[in-house]
């Protein structure tokens, strides 16, 4: 890791790349869409309220896409639903990502053979961070956004205009 | 968010309806308009399936006059996962994990009913301190749904406060849960003939902390938003049911309790030990919204006064009926059974061919026939009271799809 952040003397200004600064800025603000779908939306809403306080880490959830930065796919994707899911996620500005929260969003968990669920969110559009559990603990949001976060200092928004997360392994492009 | 569709499409959609509801129409225009007023055009409003007010994934067809709503449709199916198909796949001690995913905010009487429906199957009886131990996780787990209520329906009117209040104790609750089972809202614990595992140690004296410190709390509410001002003007008189209205939609639970009619499964059609308990039933007055939060709120009070009585009189002894199979295998045969949900009557029809699944399970989801409502409470109301009207029902999604 190379230096982040130049305290110059006499301390009036800093000096730091446009990287650091950008990533700074953006981890620290994680914006979710406030969007449940089923049982993991009620743990998503204790991970905002009293005792786990999601506002430590500043994430804030707004009701718009257009004012959102990251997507909790809390619940079951069915096939009815994985079209307005879709146009939700194309309606999200760059750059944009998505935590896939509980087995079912993962991979259909307890509804591996049902004839409505689609097995896995990653069928329909790309995901950054999965989490395990039904449902998976507050804890367990929060430590997946931490997770998101160290995923971000990495990305290099000075080089690509739409800097979002290179496709590595475990995320499907969108077909 | 709510997405306006493009002028066309509302004529379209326009034309059908006069064509379908000419008479409906006609007494939800409000402001008859005179001869030589503006041209007015009616407006189509899709409400959902993402909107931080549904509670879900509830998509509301709206077609508006101005602000007036004049035609209401809910659209369900968003969250269809299949389960009454799938219990035709599985054993019948794997249908309950099922059953934990239908209505996910208070699932110990999805557990309940299920395996009541079972146990009627397969002839067993259920232990004393099982059907103890059964009411006592029910009653907290009313708790928890309500709470959620509270908190939610504060914020659907514009008041973010008690949300804090509410998750602050509903976390308690689900701790008491957790210590029980393991699991915080998809429990698993009531099995079939009995309960899963007995109470950890010192499990009753928490309970009874809790209950004790939760009796304030309740006071705390009233006074931060059971009467506050601006809450009761947006809630009293507005979304009126009569209880005419709520007998014919088939409402069931805190809804058709504010409207005044005292209809409550613990009461009318005792199962478990809830007939040797003593608790009141709560009704309403006038069917509003804020009638239909109050008797929750009273609920509340009634179910830590269940609570309570259940831990005095636990009695010891076994936790599972003897006798139960791995893989039970009832004799051919049909059971009905229905329980007192957090949202209301809460049934289980299942038909058994001798085999160890299910022939047919069907649900009679409360949560899915109080929504039916809203094509008539709705029409005639501002868009803003909507929120209230549809918060006030309080269904859960998984429940209304299954």
């Amino acid at each position: 890791m190379s230096v982040d952040i130049q305290k110059f003397p006499g301390g009036e200004f800093a000096l730091t790349t446009a990287d650091f600064f950008i990533n700074w800025a953006r981890e620290s603000s994680l914006w979710p869409l406030t969007f449940g779908l089923a049982c993991c939306a009620i743990e998503m809403m204790g991970a905002y309220a009293s005792r786990f306080d999601f506002d430590r880490f500043g994430v804030i959830p707004r009701p718009s896409p257009r004012q959102a930065d990251v997507m909790i796919i809390a619940g079951t994707v069915v096939k009815k639903m994985a079209e307005p899911i879709r146009t939700i996620y194309h309606q999200m500005p760059e750059p944009r990502f998505v935590i896939s929260m509980g087995s079912c969003a993962n991979c259909g968990g307890p509804y591996y053979d049902s004839y409505s669920v689609v097995k896995g969110v990653d069928k329909i559009i790309p995901v950054d961070i999965y989490i395990a559990g039904c449902p998976p603990r507050p804890e367990a949001l929060q430590y997946a956004v931490l997770k998101l976060q160290q995923r971000i200092r990495k990305m290099k928004p000075s080089r690509t205009a739409m800097a979002t997360i290179p496709q590595d392994k475990g995320a499907r492009t969108l077909v | 968010m709510t997405e306006i569709r493009s002028q066309d499409l509302g004529e379209r959609i326009r034309e059908n309806q006069q064509e379908k509801f000419s008479d409906s129409l006609k007494p939800a225009t409000r402001n008859p308009q005179p001869a030589t007023s503006l041209k007015t055009d009616q407006m189509f409003v899709n409400l959902g399936p993402q909107h931080p007010s549904t509670h879900g994934v509830l998509r509301l067809a709206l077609t508006l006059d101005g602000e007036v709503i004049i035609r209401a449709e809910p659209d369900v199916g968003y969250l269809h996962r299949g389960t009454e198909k799938l219990s035709e796949v599985r054993g019948y001690h794997h249908c309950v994990v099922m059953t934990d995913r239908w209505d996910y905010v208070s699932a110990m009487p999805n557990n309940l009913v299920f395996c009541l429906a079972s146990e009627k199957l397969l002839n067993l009886q259920v232990p004393e301190r099982a059907e103890y131990l059964r009411v006592i996780m029910c009653e907290l787990n009313r708790l928890a749904s309500h709470l959620l209520f509270f908190g939610t329906y504060g914020i659907d009117i514009g008041a973010f406060t008690p949300f804090l209040h509410a998750f602050r104790e509903r976390e308690m609750v689900l701790d008491l849960f957790e210590m029980v089972c393991g699991a915080r809202m998809t429990f698993n614990y009531i099995r079939i003939g009995g309960v899963a595992q007995d109470l950890p140690q010192s499990w009753i004296e928490k309970c009874k902390e809790f209950l004790g410190y939760f009796k304030f709390r309740l006071k705390e509410y009233d006074d931060l938003l059971s009467f506050n001002p601006i809450f009761m003007d947006r809630t009293k008189n507005v979304g009126l049911i009569t209880p005419r209205q709520a007998v014919d939609w088939g409402l069931s639970g805190p809804n058709i309790r504010g409207s005044g009619v005292p209809y409550d499964v613990r009461k009318t059609d005792p199962y478990s030990v809830y007939g040797k308990l003593d608790f009141e039933v709560c009704v309403g007055e006038s069917g509003s919204c804020w009638d239909r939060y109050y008797v929750r709120m009273r609920e509340m009070a009634q179910s830590v006064r269940l609570v309570e009585h259940c831990l005095n009189a636990l009695p010891s002894g076994d936790i599972v009926a003897k006798g139960v199979a791995k893989m039970p295998k009832p004799m051919p045969g049909e059971a009905y059974a229905h329980v007192e949900g957090s949202r209301g009557d809460l049934g289980i029809y299942l038909v058994s061919d001798g085999s160890f699944s299910p022939y047919r399970m069907h649900v009679r989801a409360p949560s899915y026939i109080n929504l039916a409502i809203l094509q008539e409470a709705l029409v005639g109301l501002k868009v803003s009271d909507m929120i209230a009207v549809l918060g006030s029902i309080d269904i859960v999604l998984g429940e209304v799809d299954r």
